[in-house]
């Protein structure tokens, strides 16, 4: 058949719903995929089957009340939902955080990239076909870190954790002992890790140019975090804003050129080895004193009490996966007058379809892999 | 040792010769040999089951089944328990007839193709001077009940999995049928007895230079032709759910698998009949030997289930027509060179043109193939 009746073959496109219940949307998202053959043409996000009414709840709670809540959004990483809703209450209320306390959440907040990206680099994997065999590694370093915050929160996921003006209570004795044996070993499980996987031919040629994002798109739609490094912008919210103590600490910014999947997943991977230098040097530097502030623990001990001035604010940190923003407005009361969470995997997910159009059903799934989406955070 | 199922079972027809007539002695032979079969093919699958849950455990750092009976031996009897009185349903709007047939038809080439397998010296069911023939017609026409599976089941993951396995099998078919010429040129016969005949006292075919790409060419067409990782395309979990079999349950699913993990022993069946020597060995028995060849082979499909990520469709079938094919083309010249010339040159000759072939498909292919990439820093 020449290439002529080729084109003039009546073909038909296909609509396949790739959720709610799928075993590769990470959750309950739903693609809309219109396909021509194997080849995406069309591709629309669908959310909101997680919607827990999240931001109208806590504007019915005290700020205190709503800390736990946050834990629920990006569930791989509680303690960085807390460390940017404090950041933002402590904004509105002009309180001052001890010290020790700004060490024990820069731990925590690295700790937790380094979970959320070891878990993702393994559901990544995964989905590329590789039947669990690394997310099953990846789940047992990450078992590690989980152990700490357990032993830390009493809690190994929803950690619950900080407070405002500080942290809810100083780390046990064998704490930092733990984490520095997680300085120790983990970048030899990243070796490990990146020796079998990031040469290995088919996840090369599956992950290369596979999704790209280019650095204008990226830009204008708001894309943040790693995705948004990945496609070759340096912005990173520890640098720019050096919020909490960030300035103090030495590390890069590794950044991507084709901003494709393969380099999405690079970049991750380098992140988790600079989280460790930082890791390295907040051990080193700790020092000793109160955990929390005596205004905020008073606020911590009676939420009633507690009453920002009135006002708005807007508090971001640079949470694993992009931006994590809370903006709170206050009319002086106990509860909060507003209360609105950017979350970074929602806006993220928004170009989802530039990055699959043209490419195979195949690629959509990784793609999607690669932005790194917690649908509790999405859906809120 | 060697000949005991064979003594077995001329001692069972020589009992019965004393007081039945001939043609009932011819019978109970060919029911001997169907019953032999029947009991083996469904067995080597339960215990496969099994083997690969336990293996591909241990690859993932976990145990594996080891709850039913002793380290898990009696799982497999509880699964087929289980698939038995599980709820079979069928879509509304399949096609009933063709749902209830596909998981029922593909088992019988499955089960058809052990009679040409030989599985000991005097111990094949049938020595068809058509053997190799008759094995790969059969074999490929699972597909065929695959994609009826996949029209029946009327879903949409479902046909997708289904057109893919037809693409594959078209592209995969070819330089499988490719891969067994050398050995059918060498040999002089399409006979599996034959073949294993010819490969006496070491002279497996794989310790030639064609024979070492023919193996690896027709184990690698047989891991695509039974649909294993990396080629496990048409049942891709991450991206079509389950492919062809989405829509089955029970004992029909159960029917799937059977096939499937019957197909892929005869293949390593064949594959060390045709190259590995069959039941040629030292001291051991010839059918133990052909059993720990086979398994050797069976645990390398294994390994590759446990470690590779999956192709993408694209990319599958330009690894087929762009490498598989030509090395497969030019390996029948190495051994028409290899047949030419006496003894020491002709081994030399054909490593020669082995070594160039690799080279120039190498090279050709070096466009299409992953590069590996440096990463930078955001400068301060």
């Amino acid at each position: 058949m020449t290439e002529e009746n080729l084109s003039t073959l009546a073909t038909q496109t296909l609509e396949v719903s790739l959720g709610p219940q799928h075993p590769s949307t990470h959750g309950v998202f739903r693609m809309n995929a219109t396909l021509d053959g194997e080849t995406i043409v069309k591709l629309k996000p669908v959310m909101g089957y997680l919607h827990r009414n999240h931001e109208k709840l806590a504007e019915d709670m005290t700020y205190l009340g709503s800390m736990p809540y946050t834990d629920r959004l990006d569930y791989i990483c509680s303690m960085t939902n807390n460390f940017a809703y404090a950041l933002a209450v402590e904004k509105l209320a002009g309180l001052e955080v001890p010290e020790r306390a700004e060490y024990i959440r820069i731990i925590m907040a690295e700790l937790t990239r380094l979970v959320n990206h070891t878990l993702l680099i393994g559901f990544l994997l995964n989905d590329l076909g590789a039947f669990f065999t690394p997310v099953l590694y990846a789940f047992r370093e990450r078992e590690k870190i989980l152990d700490l915050f357990e032993s830390v929160s009493g809690s190994r996921m929803m950690c619950n954790y900080f407070r405002f003006g500080g942290v809810k209570i100083d780390f046990s004795p064998g704490f930092l002992e733990g984490v520095k044996s997680i300085i120790q070993n983990y970048p030899k499980f990243l070796d490990e890790f990146e020796k079998l996987l990031s040469e290995n031919e088919i996840l090369m040629a599956r992950c290369q140019n596979v999704g790209v994002l280019s650095k204008e798109l990226a830009i204008s739609a708001g894309i943040s975090g790693p995705m948004l490094r990945a496609s070759g912008v340096p912005y990173d919210i520890r640098k720019v804003d050096g919020y909490s103590i960030y300035n103090r600490f030495n590390f890069r910014v590794p950044i991507g050129e084709v901003g494709d999947v393969y380099d999405r997943y690079y970049v991750r991977i380098l992140e988790m080895r600079e989280s460790i230098k930082i890791l390295a040097q907040a051990v080193k530097e700790i020092p000793e004193g109160p955990f929390i502030s005596p205004k905020g623990a008073a606020g911590a001990k009676a939420p009633r009490t507690f009453k920002p001035p009135k006002g708005q604010v807007y508090g971001r940190i640079e949470a694993p996966k992009g931006e994590l923003g809370f903006y709170l407005v206050s009319d002086g009361s106990p509860k909060p007058y507003r209360y609105h969470v950017r979350p970074p995997s929602f806006i993220n997910l928004t170009i989802l379809e530039d990055m699959c159009i043209g490419n195979k059903i195949a690629d959509a799934i990784v793609t999607l892999g690669s932005v790194d989406i917690v649908l509790g955070e999405v859906d809120r | 040792m060697d000949q005991l199922f064979v003594n077995l079972k001329h001692s069972i027809l020589i009992f019965a010769g004393n007081f039945l007539p001939e043609w009932a002695v011819i019978l109970i032979s060919i029911l001997i040999s169907v019953t032999a079969i029947a009991v083996f093919g469904p067995v080597t699958m339960m215990y496969l089951t099994l083997l690969e849950r336990k293996f591909v455990g241990r690859i993932q750092n976990r145990f594996g089944p080891n709850r039913v009976g002793k380290w898990g031996l009696l799982q497999p009897l509880a699964d087929g328990v289980k698939m038995l009185t599980k709820e079979d349903i069928v879509p509304k709007g399949a096609d009933h007839f063709a749902h209830f047939l596909a998981p029922v038809a593909i088992v019988i080439p499955a089960l058809l193709v052990f009679a040409v397998v030989p599985f000991g010296r005097n111990m094949v069911a049938v020595d068809l001077s058509i053997g190799i023939l008759f094995f790969l017609a059969l074999s490929s026409t699972t597909t065929i009940w695959i994609f009826v599976a996949a029209w029946a089941s009327r879903n949409k993951f479902s046909l997708l999995g289904g057109l893919r396995s037809v693409a594959q099998m078209v592209s995969y078919e070819i330089p499988m049928v490719l891969s067994v010429v050398p050995v059918l040129m060498v040999v002089g016969s399409f006979s599996t007895v034959a073949i294993v005949e010819a490969q006496s006292g070491w002279n497996w075919f794989v310790l030639t230079p064609w024979g070492l790409i023919g193996f690896v060419l027709f184990f690698l067409t047989g891991v695509a032709e039974v649909n294993r990782t990396p080629f496990d395309l048409p049942e891709g979990e991450s991206e079509i759910v389950a492919g062809f079999h989405t829509e089955y349950s029970g004992m029909k699913f159960a029917l799937f698998y059977m096939a499937e993990f019957m197909n892929s022993f005869t293949i390593s069946a064949i594959v060390s009949t045709v190259y590995l020597g069959g039941w040629q060995g030292p001291w051991l028995p010839g059918w133990l030997w052909l059993l720990i060849k086979s398994y050797a082979l069976i645990l390398v499909m294994m390994w590759f289930r446990g470690t590779l990520p999956r192709f993408r469709v694209d990319q599958l079938m330009g690894f087929a027509w762009k490498f598989l094919l030509p090395l497969a083309l030019l390996n029948i010249f190495a051994a028409g060179v290899w047949l030419a010339f006496a003894r020491p040159v002709n081994y030399l000759l054909s490593a020669i043109i082995v070594a160039l072939a690799l080279f120039i498909l190498y090279f050709a292919n070096r466009p299409d193939m992953p590069k590996k990439r440096v990463y930078r820093y955001a400068v301060e």
